[in-house]
């Protein structure tokens, strides 16, 4: 026993020694390398030939993408699909359902798994069973959820004569308790740890003091969590944002009205799924268009996700 | 401990490396001898044959046939991610229709003056363009109106009573007054899930369509509408299911025709092994009628065949593997293991040595047209944005069993049609 404890004592100390680590310093990129190449192939590649693509009119990508320099100017239209991407009424129509959407999940889910979690750090009994319980629904994946939910929501609506999509309300409050079912549980566990984090001194401080649960809750627990409300925010909005299989997979759009100058508008369809759609269409213009969606997608979920971690991070106190 | 690691990361870059290089060396030797087969198939159920009658293929000729199973929902991305290739493989696809010329056209060979274009024995189903066949139809289905004479004499009817619209109607109405007493009803409900409502927003509107005289992309204007309208209604206030609530999905009304809990059933002649072999009905029992809707002369309507099945070939691809392609095609066609495997998968196919399929609808079809009915052409293949001018549809069908707004209808249908087209042509 004593032997083996020297030997580890003398393994670790020979592993953080400048003779070990020196040479794996020197060939610090070769070790980088793989990462670094995943991530110009999986992610650098694709937004900039996304970009350079949204600019351009073509039906398919091999039109437009890998082809002679001489070329680029019959393929290029400038800011066209931007325009058209702007002058589309079905965009504009899935951008004000997903933020007003985004508004109302956001809010739910945060009350929610914040009071969740509140209740399960109580010290109540059999709290880590709820706790994998209430955690469950997030080890299922989003299409065969909403496909699940779907079920549900149409076995109890055929009771009334109706059924999920023969509305935009029914479409939309689905859609608000299934992600609410889904994310609750995750955001719950990261306020859990917010709240273990609340160190028990200051918690003992504010009772000498005089101070009620609801007061300590308020202004001891909350203002010491912000950092972690800071996370659950970011990770809620920018989630109903980007919500793409489970739209797909409960309601596909439906219900489509057809206006009387005959357009067609999908009252439940929100922006990322709108994207994927328009990409799909055959007109010559369609791919370049819907690229163009997809980088005002990006622009404005990136903007609307700094601004609410400015703001909620001003909120947050040193510790 | 050191050593060991760099010979690991050497040992794992050669390994890599020559994983990189292997592939294509090899491959370009194989193809530069005797060419390869890499089709992108588009039916799921068929899969399984495919890739039997691929090794066969190989075994017999050492050509090697590569086949890939995109479904329906994913196939243009697919098809697209092949052609967007450098050096495409890919070699054999699908061409559904029109819209699918327009889209890649530009990337399929002419099948004129191939050895298989030469066996064919019609050239109906094909997709042409100036002059050239871009798709050579190589199989055809039909649909029209399931019935099971067993439980219509059970009724007291006999298909020959069902001559037209108005006759269908005597029949369908007097069943489901008696719907309780008799323990089937005369409709399959005609439910609007996504998994149903292609057979009345996809192959229903065939009807106004083809009346309309419907042969290539356009604007329309909806003129026999009403026919339409006739035999939805007569779906809907016909059938166990309530008009309102009419959200079901296709399998339902399947078992509810395969279970005899309802006479009538449209759908087509893919239905044949479901309802024989899961369901255990007789051949004998079922027959498909025309899809009568009140129109002036309807009397010698045939049944709705047609197609959506089109092979074509892709040009990007290497010349001896396109050569290699159309050899595979035409022994697909011709030989004996080929055509039992497309006979089965397909049914009757338009090839000089097609194999005689079992399934009864064709020749019930066929039937039809030797005793002179015309056939009601595919219209619908013309719909611009499909699935969009569907969703639209099946929207306004659900609002018009609400409040019985037919306009609604119209303006989904008309309008919408009109301003998809416009869109698509831009």
């Amino acid at each position: 026993m004593q032997k083996k404890k020297k030997l580890r004592a003398h393994d670790s100390t020979a592993l953080s020694s400048e003779l070990i680590i020196r040479p794996i310093k020197k060939k610090v990129w070769l070790f980088l390398i793989p990462t670094f190449l995943c991530f110009v192939i999986g992610f650098v590649w694709p937004f900039i030939s996304g970009i350079y693509l949204s600019f351009c009119e073509f039906r398919l990508i091999r039109e437009a993408l890998y082809i002679p320099l001489d070329k680029i100017k019959d393929v290029f239209v400038g800011f066209s699909n931007y325009v058209r991407a702007f002058e589309d009424e079905s965009f504009r129509k899935a951008f004000t359902y997903t933020a007003s959407y985004a508004v109302v999940s956001v809010l739910i889910i945060n009350v929610f798994s914040f009071f969740l979690a509140y209740l399960l750090t109580q010290k109540i009994k059999g709290s880590n069973l709820f706790r994998a319980v209430f955690f469950m629904p997030n080890l299922i994946g989003g299409i065969v959820l909403s496909y699940i939910w779907q079920l549900i929501f149409n076995g109890i609506l055929i009771k009334y004569n109706t059924y999920l999509t023969a509305n935009q309300t029914f479409g939309f409050w689905g859609l608000v308790i299934l992600m609410s079912w889904q994310q609750i549980g995750y955001m719950m566990i990261i306020y859990i740890a917010g709240f273990q984090s609340v160190s028990e001194d200051i918690l003992e401080a504010a009772r000498i003091d005089g101070a009620n649960k609801m007061q300590s809750l308020f202004k001891v627990i909350v203002p010491n969590m912000m950092s972690t409300i800071t996370v659950c925010m970011f990770l809620t909005l920018t989630n109903s944002f980007k919500l793409y299989d489970q739209n797909l997979a409960l309601t596909g759009g439906a219900p489509v009205m057809t206006t009387a100058s005959g357009t067609q508008i999908k009252m439940t369809e929100m922006l990322a799924l709108n994207i994927s759609s328009s990409f799909g269409k055959i007109n010559t213009w369609a791919k370049g268009t819907a690229q163009a969606k997809a980088v005002i997608f990006f622009i404005m979920v990136a903007a609307i996700s700094l601004i609410q971690l400015k703001a909620t991070k001003s909120k947050e106190v040193q510790q | 401990m050191k050593r060991f690691f760099t010979l690991l990361l050497a040992v794992l870059m050669v390994l890599s490396l020559s994983a990189c290089s292997q592939k294509p060396a090899d491959g370009g030797e194989e193809t530069a001898a005797t060419g390869s087969v890499y089709y992108l198939n588009f039916k799921p159920e068929a899969d399984e044959s495919w890739q039997a009658i691929a090794a066969t293929y190989t075994e017999q000729t050492g050509v090697p046939v590569k086949v890939v199973t995109a479904a329906s929902g994913t196939y243009d991305t697919a098809l697209q991610n092949e052609l967007s290739k450098t050096s495409p493989e890919l070699t054999l696809f699908q061409l559904t229709n029109d819209g699918a010329v327009a889209t890649y056209g530009d990337y399929c060979a002419d099948w004129n003056g191939t050895d298989a274009y030469d066996l064919m024995t019609t050239h109906a189903f094909d997709l042409t363009k100036d002059s050239k066949t871009l798709g050579i139809g190589y199989c055809y289905e039909c649909f029209g109106i399931i019935v099971n004479k067993a439980l219509l004499k059970e009724a007291g009817h006999d298909i020959s009573e069902i001559t037209n619209f108005e006759t269908l109607k005597a029949v369908a109405e007097d069943i489901h007054s008696r719907a309780a007493e008799l323990g089937f009803d005369a409709f399959t409900n005609a439910g609007l899930a996504p998994s149903s409502s292609w057979r009345f927003t996809g192959h229903l509107i065939t009807l106004p369509l083809y009346y309309e005289g419907i042969t290539a992309k356009g604007e329309i204007k909806g003129t026999y509408l009403n026919e339409y309208k006739n035999i939805w209604d007569l779906y809907l206030n016909n059938s166990a299911t309530d008009p309102v609530a009419n959200n079901t999905a296709g399998d339902e009304a399947e078992a509810e025709f395969g279970n005899k809990k309802a006479v009538f059933y449209q759908n087509g002649s893919w239905e044949y092994s479901a309802l024989t072999g899961t369901y255990g009905l007789s051949a004998d029992d079922l027959q498909m009628i025309p899809i009568y809707c009140g129109h002036e002369g309807e009397e010698k309507a045939g049944l709705c065949s047609g197609t959506e099945a089109h092979w074509a070939l892709n040009n990007l691809a290497k010349p001896e593997d396109i050569k290699a392609t159309v050899d595979f095609v035409t022994w697909l066609v011709s030989s004996e293991e080929g055509t039992k495997m497309m006979a089965k998968e397909f049914g009757p196919i338009p090839f000089k040595n097609a194999a005689e399929p079992e399934n009864v609808f064709f020749a019930q079809a066929n039937a039809l047209l030797a005793a002179g009915n015309y056939n009601v052409d595919w219209a619908f293949n013309y719909t611009p944005a499909v699935d969009d001018f569907r969703a639209g549809l099946v929207t306004a069908l659900q609002s018009y069993a609400v409040d019985g707004d037919w306009s609604v209808v119209e303006n989904a249908f008309v309008n919408g049609w009109n301003t998809l087209y416009a869109q698509e042509k831009q």
